[in-house]
């Protein structure tokens, strides 16, 4: 059974369309960044704040009064409260510049934070956690002092305290360089691979975050990931991503794109297929196609994302169909999947279709038995239906299309006769070079394969549409070669 | 998409695939001007074809991460005392309770009530303090282990030990769980120790002391740990991130 997330009801304070004008902003915020090559970075970690701050500005003698008081104050709610209030404060980014520059703040807060007064020490964390947001690099790294002691709390019991631990070292660790080459030697490797043995949930899926943000560090490939690759994280990972009832959604969508960070950045892939990597995703592939039927609208396209990424990274390394090779890897449940996934992108997100279709090409470009299962299953209907949405998907459902179409005249049989001519020739009336070319050599594939299919060519005034893109450099030479096989036959 | 209506059984059915079909190529296939040629696909990390996934990936993210900065509702009850002997902190939010014990109880050295962020460091203390075999084996080998998770130094001196923590780890060197003996009489009874200690300064409760004076001779035989597998009724999902709690009592 799948435990979805519990959605956090927030109050509306404006209406839907005003909803979905923020969300576009986010996304083109986000795309853009993406291109420049910085998607991780604080400023677009949390979403933007509505309005201005809330937290009342402190000056710097009531940041010193309430330092003083949590400190050394005789009562225990005293304490306590001072510290809340100074972590009201903290919100606001003034006073977080006026906390650092107060002498001995830091360490009294680190003090506090490793003190015997349990609440104090969670409120104390509160205070790092505010800090550790910040975007002045100047009030975040303040907080390094306090990163041996969030370590090594790690091991501990407390999962709220963990949890919270967790989130603040995630936001250290986006912050720069020279934070993450303070994290590495103090030991944040182990210390996650001992902190992952944890039931909690929330713990999990705080410590799925922190891991995916390291690994999207522009160093990671080589400072990084070889050592995660050493541990016993990369197995711990893949049990948590096990279909079972003891799956969580939230858990193992953040090891699935750890996952991801890990195998496109092609650093030692050969390891996580020994620890099982591919029969964990497909597995998980299967269960996703078929709760995907089941459930409606639960975000597991965040989880379908990752793991058709990591399937397809990893296929491009093993040779799909060889001697000794797995059974997983010639299971046609795996293409039943694909294709129900597929679907539920179609309806839910169809910007993921470019990526079903990847994993599809990998999945048939060297196998003769998925290439034999996309026809025994009759999803040639299905893929043809997908070539009118855009140029990409286009372009990936021709390669497919050829993947099977050169398999030889066994294959070809099935493509012809049957309504992929015609689709076929629609493509060639539009306008994309790449486009086009496909399927032009496609066309080379069935009229070789399959001769009887040119006379349907003709009929279907084939020539006239060859004839459209005869001038253009990069089909030329293509275009002069199939109208001579033509006429010939 | 219009699916056969099969497909759907087939996910459930069992696994296996039907004899593929014999492959048959003709050397003239994409050959030239023709250049089609089958071929699995690698993406790397920061490839123009993912940006989509990413980019959904990050909105939420957004989302989540709004949700975390939010500090919890806590479950009001009534007003109790923690149970452990000479404990006597009172409590009003059974979070609260639940870290209070898992801080100062759960990894607690039972012959002198020094409390641990984690049973490994409680273990070490246990071996270095409690241990006389240790104190013996110590004159003729390295027994001071690293005290970072994963790493298997081991040292002659306590303050060797300390020296590689902060060149090799990057510790400070004031690190809480590595501090020097503070000059300390017989041991007292555990019950007042403890509440003497609760009155007391709160930086000397979590050490690690690294040169013990005289001290009772370790007895193996029983554990020192008290165990942390206590529920509280929450149960082990609940998390800093649960919503709707209510405040049945206020």
């Amino acid at each position: 059974m799948w435990s979805g997330r519990q959605a956090r009801f927030r109050p509306l304070a404006c209406g839907v369309e005003e909803l979905r004008r923020r969300r576009r902003e986010r996304e083109a915020a986000l795309r853009k960044a993406r291109r420049e090559q910085h998607l991780v970075s604080k400023r677009l970690l949390r979403e933007d704040a509505e309005g201005p701050c809330a937290a009342e500005l402190l000056r710097e003698v009531e940041v010193q009064q309430f330092l003083r008081l949590a400190q050394s104050g005789t009562d225990e709610k005293e304490r306590e409260k001072a510290l809340v209030s100074l972590r009201r404060g903290l919100q606001h980014p003034e006073t977080q510049q006026t906390f650092i520059r107060l002498e001995g703040s830091v360490r009294t807060l680190v003090g506090l934070l490793t003190s015997n007064r349990a609440l104090l020490q969670l409120e104390a964390a509160r205070c790092l956690h505010e800090l550790s947001h910040s975007e002045q690099s100047a009030v975040a790294e303040a907080c390094l002092p306090a990163t041996s002691y969030l370590l090594t709390y790690l091991s501990g019991h407390s999962s709220d305290f963990i949890e919270l631990c967790l989130y603040t070292l995630g936001n250290l660790i986006v912050e720069s360089e020279a934070v993450r080459k303070q994290l590495l030697p103090q030991g944040i490797v182990p210390a996650l691979a001992a902190c992952i043995q944890s039931p909690y949930v929330a713990v999990l899926e705080a410590l799925g975050y922190v891991l995916s943000q390291l690994l999207q560090a522009k160093e990671a490939p080589e400072k990084i990931i070889p050592s995660i690759l050493d541990s016993t994280l990369p197995q711990h990972m893949l049990r948590l991503m096990q279909p079972g009832p003891k799956l969580n959604l939230g858990v193992a969508v953040e090891f699935a794109w750890c996952l991801h960070y890990i195998t496109c950045s092609q650093v030692n892939n050969a390891v996580l297929i020994t620890h099982g990597a591919l029969a964990t995703l497909v597995l998980l592939l299967l269960d996703l196609a078929g709760t995907v039927q089941r459930v409606d609208d639960a975000g597991l396209e965040l989880l379908a994302c990752p793991v058709l990424r990591c399937l397809s990274n990893l296929l491009a390394e093993v040779p799909v169909e060889s001697e000794g090779e797995e059974m997983q890897l010639r299971d046609e449940r795996v293409m039943a999947a694909l294709f129900i996934l597929l679907q539920f992108f179609l309806q839910k997100q169809p910007s993921l279709l470019p990526e079903g279709l990847w994993l599809l090409n990998n999945l048939t470009a060297n196998s003769p038995t998925f290439c034999t299962s996309l026809l025994s299953l009759d999803l040639l209907e299905p893929l043809l239906q997908l070539l009118p949405l855009s140029n990409v998907v286009c372009i990936l459902v021709l390669t497919v299309l050829c993947n099977v179409a050169e398999k030889g005249p066994a294959y070809c049989q099935r493509l012809w006769p049957g309504p992929l001519l015609s689709c076929v020739l629609n493509t060639l009336t539009l306008s994309d070079t790449e486009v086009v070319g496909q399927s032009l050599e496609l066309l080379q594939l069935l009229f070789l394969y399959q001769p009887e299919a040119i006379q349907d060519f003709l009929q279907q005034s084939g020539l006239q549409a060859l004839e459209q893109h005869q001038e253009e450099a990069q089909l030329r030479d293509r275009i002069r070669a199939l109208q001579q096989t033509a006429i010939h036959a | 998409m219009l699916f056969p209506p099969a497909l759907c059984a087939r996910l459930a059915g069992a696994p296996g695939a039907a004899e593929p079909l014999p492959v048959e190529r003709d050397p003239t296939a994409g050959a030239a001007p023709f250049r089609f040629v089958p071929r699995p696909v690698r993406f790397p990390r920061d490839h123009e074809f993912f940006e989509d996934g990413d980019v959904q990936r990050h909105l939420y993210l957004q989302d989540v991460l709004t949700q975390v900065s939010e500090a919890p509702e806590k479950s009001m009850v009534p007003e109790f005392t923690c149970q452990v002997a000479g404990c006597c902190q009172v409590f009003a939010a059974l979070e609260d309770y639940q870290h209070h014990y898992h801080m100062l109880h759960a990894n607690t050295c039972s012959l002198c009530s020094r409390a641990f962020p984690s049973g490994h460091l409680l273990d070490i203390h246990i071996l270095e303090w409690h241990d006389s075999l240790f104190q013996i084996l110590a004159q003729r080998q390295d027994m001071y282990q690293c005290l970072v998770e994963g790493c298997l130094e081991k040292f002659k001196t306590s303050q060797d030990r300390k020296d590689h923590m902060v060149r090799f780890h990057l510790y400070p060197a004031d690190f809480r769980f590595d501090k020097p003996k503070t000059s300390r009489g017989p041991a007292m009874p555990v019950a007042a120790d403890l509440l003497a200690r609760a009155l007391q300064d709160d930086g000397a409760a979590m050490e690690v002391c690294s040169e013990p004076t005289a001290l009772p001779p370790c007895t193996r035989t029983y554990n020192h740990r008290i165990p942390s597998t206590v529920c509280f009724g929450q149960g082990a999902t609940r998390g800093f991130k649960s919503s709707k709690k209510k405040n049945k009592h206020h």
